[in-house]
């Protein structure tokens, strides 16, 4: 049975004649201990699948299970526990008045979890930050080390699921190289399972096995990276995400119009 | 479908003579903790060509280009051996002269097109208002030219798009209505800083087609500021890497991949590659040396 | 010789209380209590480079002090009154010169800080967190809640807050508690509609967001997450409003609907001295100096708090 079943989710916003369908008919299976990523471009729907599953927005329909928990709109103190999420923004994701203590307390406490003074010490050790970094304040950390503090937020009540929502696409490409070898490196030693969404098709290739490509709410389809890898993607799409990520390319940016309408789209 | 003429007569004529000649430029900043140097003693040219200035945050390339375009935070304290464009020296230039360079003969493009143009006016009135402000014109002939301006950056609806606000256009669109707006005036030198970095990677690159385009048929000189090396090999002609407010290796585009400086082989290898798989990514071990270490170029090797 | 070593690196900060700057100025700090505390520090360091917002305190603490010590301060007794000595001009006897009834001016506008401070802590006290409270729910939940409690606060913004303040001391019948009753009435909807613009844009912020994923209650995000996001702007407004209160409660006293006599309010005996004012200019001059003097010095405070506490100059 698979650890995260998604079936047919969707999400809109707004409501009557007037309603986006943000995400539309998606069913997405991950097994225990998984890496699985979802690419796609700005407003396709990814992060707000992320969001979704992660119970940050209840307004959705279908059906979603996670290590055979059924989850409704609203969810208890333990399917909070389940699944823990990292955020893009490293700069937004802390709170500016709260100690990097603080921080890791607060869920600590929620969650009625004891010895958090062992517990917070451990969780900023593991992300690779000392203790000397206890009792500073998120604006006194770089971005890279705001992202291990987040990380080590959302690890420290011991959740089975990781969503990581463009975790590193905010830092240096030096940090991000180190970020993604500590979320690989957790990955293994928590037995955790990842739902990685980013934009960036490399990072994704690095990091995942198998990945699903979103556009427009949809899901257009899923491979593994090893298949997207032998030029096996069967959506012209894909196909050209995959080309546009190696840089720039004359060619590609002529035929890209006839692709790519949604430029003359008001937003 | 819009087609740019390439290769104009003045594309040719006297293509390496160097359009931004800079020596030895400096910014610092004064702060309670003592002088903060951002940029420290950079020189370079740039002739009608697309030069990529690489590097990390706070690597000091933001503030180059400002710099050279005097548009620094007024804390900050520049100075430089020489700032020409096109020979003209650019220190001797008081604040109402640079105004006019500034548009007139140089321009800038920043990442997110929504913070720099004006909300409340028409995209189209503000692509003619940039053009009203340098040439002496009609309003009525600001808006014709306004209008093949949008034609120019392939906006297939240019009488529609005049008329939209800021907010109504995709981000896409509204870089290119600040290349439109950018280039109106005819400048000889452009300044792009993080110019696609706000865009997904399919409208990235039609940006960076009508960039090009741009470049080549008018003839401009491009500085093209860009953390992204993928981007900037393919797409420039000549890199130069910044490190801690220096330039640590100047290299032609095509020769990235075989760089020399410690530095740039670091960001390279730490760059996930899609064809090419590892199980860890190597992290950059940063050199103290590299701070103030000699700039290292292939020709000279 | 290993002591030497100790005693050199002592030798460095010898004067007194270097421990404590080095304390508060530790790269690293060891303790929630000290990372709290260099924050405070570094706030006091960017207050004390605003010269007018210092001005602006040391007002303040004197009225404190004047509130304080007024026994001690004041040379006479403000109450008691000699109609021998009745409308007499500053003198060294009576420095700010006398009223209509002989009491000492000087006495009387040192105890009036002690009513001033009165007025001015606890309406404080009431508004605040009142405005604080109804501000963050509406914010936060949105909806019927917050259309039911904007609406309220509507209502109160859509007087004038002397005319509320009349009204209400009109009901509740004159005198210095109802005085700071009708004030807090008419303060705390500014209060409730600046914590809920606060709020709106904390609310959909990703730490916000993280505390909600790790299972916090409404209550603890309001409490914890979101109130200290909107604490520096309550408390900057409080400081600016404290002129206005200030202002509504000499408003008051003024016509007779605040203190009552013979209680030194600053308000009532300028209202007082009005009567004089032709002949006896120190009657109404001394009050009136004392109103202006510390409603400026609390908008100083104010201005010079509001560039310390913005989060955006850290």
């Amino acid at each position: 049975m698979p650890l995260i079943d998604i079936r047919d989710l969707r999400v809109s916003f707004g409501e009557g004649v007037g309603a986006i369908r943000a995400v539309d008919a998606v069913s997405i299976t991950i097994e225990e201990g998984e890496v699985y990523g979802l690419v796609g471009e700005s407003g396709c729907g990814k992060s707000t699948l992320l969001r979704a599953l992660a119970g940050l927005n209840p307004n959705w329909s279908g059906a979603m299970t996670v290590a055979g928990q059924i989850l409704g709109p609203r969810r208890s103190t333990a399917q909070y526990k389940l699944m823990q999420m990292v955020f893009q923004d490293p700069y937004g994701s802390l709170h500016p008045r709260h100690t990097i203590d603080g921080l890791l307390a607060e869920p600590l406490a929620i969650h009625a979890i004891g010895e958090s003074d062992r517990r917070i010490v451990e969780a900023l050790d593991r992300v690779g930050l000392d203790a000397s970094f206890r009792f500073r304040y998120p604006h006194q950390l770089s971005g890279g080390q705001r992202q291990r503090v987040a990380i080590a937020r959302a690890l420290i009540v011991e959740p089975r699921v990781l969503l990581l929502d463009e975790p590193t696409s905010a830092l240096d490409v030096s940090i991000q190289a180190e970020v993604l070898n500590l979320l690989d490196d957790l990955r293994r030693s928590q037995k955790l399972t990842y739902l990685f969404v980013s934009h960036d098709l490399a990072v994704v290739t690095h990091m995942c096995r198998r990945i699903g490509v979103m556009r427009a709410g949809r899901l257009l389809e899923e491979m593994t990276v090893d298949a997207l890898l032998a030029g096996g993607t069967t959506h012209p799409y894909t196909r050209h995400l995959y080309r546009a990520s190696a840089g720039y390319d004359r060619r590609l940016a002529d035929t890209a119009e006839v692709l790519d309408d949604s430029d003359e789209e008001i937003a | 479908m819009t087609m740019i003429v390439l290769g104009s007569p003045l594309a040719i004529a006297d293509e390496s003579a160097p359009i931004v000649s800079v020596r030895n430029l400096r910014v610092a900043f004064d702060t309670p903790h003592g002088a903060v140097e951002a940029v420290r003693g950079i020189s370079f040219d740039i002739a009608r060509e697309k030069v990529g200035i690489v590097g990390e945050s706070g690597s000091g390339k933001s503030m180059t280009g400002r710099a050279i375009l005097r548009l620094t935070p007024p804390k900050a304290r520049v100075s430089a051996e020489r700032l020409d464009l096109h020979g003209q020296d650019l220190r001797a230039l008081d604040e109402r002269a640079m105004r006019l360079v500034r548009g007139r003969r140089m321009s800038m493009i920043l990442q997110d097109p929504r913070y720099s143009l004006n909300p409340v006016v028409r995209v189209g009135e503000q692509i003619a208002e940039a053009y009203l402000v340098h040439r002496r014109v009609s309003r009525a002939e600001a808006r014709d030219k306004a209008r093949a301006m949008l034609e120019t950056v392939r906006i297939r609806h240019p009488d529609r798009v005049y008329e939209l606000y800021p907010h109504e256009v995709s981000g896409g669109m509204g870089q290119r209505v600040m290349i439109a707006m950018m280039l109106i005036a005819e400048p000889e030198f452009l300044i792009a800083d993080e110019p696609t970095s706000a865009l997904d990677v399919t409208v990235r690159l039609q940006v960076l087609a009508i960039l090009d385009d741009l470049v080549q048929s008018r003839g401009l000189g491009l500085m093209f500021i860009s953390h992204d090396l993928n981007l900037v090999a393919t797409f420039c002609d000549r890199v130069l890497i910044m490190y801690a407010g220096r330039i640590v290796e100047t290299c032609p585009a095509a020769e990235l991949r075989r760089a020399r400086h410690g530095y740039t082989r670091g960001l390279l290898e730490s760059l996930p590659r899609i064809d090419k798989r590892r199980d860890r990514l190597p992290v950059l071990e940063r050199d103290p040396a590299w701070r103030d270490a000699p700039a290292v170029s292939p020709r000279e090797g | 010789m290993p002591t030497s070593v100790e005693t050199q690196t002592n030798a460095e900060s010898p004067q007194p209380g270097a421990g404590i700057r080095n304390w508060l100025t530790a790269e690293i700090p060891g303790s929630a209590v000290q990372a709290r505390a260099q924050r405070a520090y570094f706030g006091w360091i960017r207050f004390l480079r605003n010269p007018l917002a210092v001005v602006g305190l040391s007002v303040i603490v004197l009225l404190v002090l004047a509130a304080v010590f007024a026994p001690w301060i004041a040379t006479h007794d403000p109450l008691v009154q000699n109609l021998a000595t009745r409308l007499q001009p500053p003198s060294a006897e009576h420095w700010f010169g006398t009223d209509q009834l002989g009491r000492d001016l000087y006495s009387r506008v040192i105890y009036g800080a002690r009513i001033t401070l009165y007025i001015v802590l606890l309406v404080t006290a009431l508004v605040a967190p009142i405005g604080l409270l109804i501000g963050t729910l509406a914010g936060y939940y949105g909806g019927a809640i917050d259309v039911a409690l904007m609406r309220l606060t509507d209502i109160f913004l859509a007087f004038p807050g002397l005319v509320l303040a009349l009204a209400f001391v009109a009901a509740l019948g004159p005198g210095l508690e109802n005085a700071v009753i009708a004030i807090s009435l008419t303060n705390w909807p500014g209060f409730a509609r600046l914590a809920r613009a606060e709020t709106l844009i904390v609310r959909s912020s990703d730490y916000i967001a993280a505390s909600r994923l790790q299972g916090a209650s409404s209550g603890r995000i309001v409490g914890m997450h979101i109130v200290p996001m909107c604490m520096p702007s309550v408390v900057v407004r409080a400081t600016l409003s404290m002129a206005g209160v200030i202002l509504t409660a000499a408003g008051l006293g003024f016509l007779g609907l605040g203190a009552q006599p013979p209680s030194p309010e600053w308000g009532a005996m300028l209202s007082s001295g009005r009567r004089y004012m032709l002949d006896y200019w120190w009657m109404a001059t001394f009050p009136g100096l004392a109103i202006v003097l510390v409603s400026l010095a609390f908008n100083l405070f104010g201005d010079g708090l509001r560039d310390v506490l913005d989060p955006r100059n850290e």
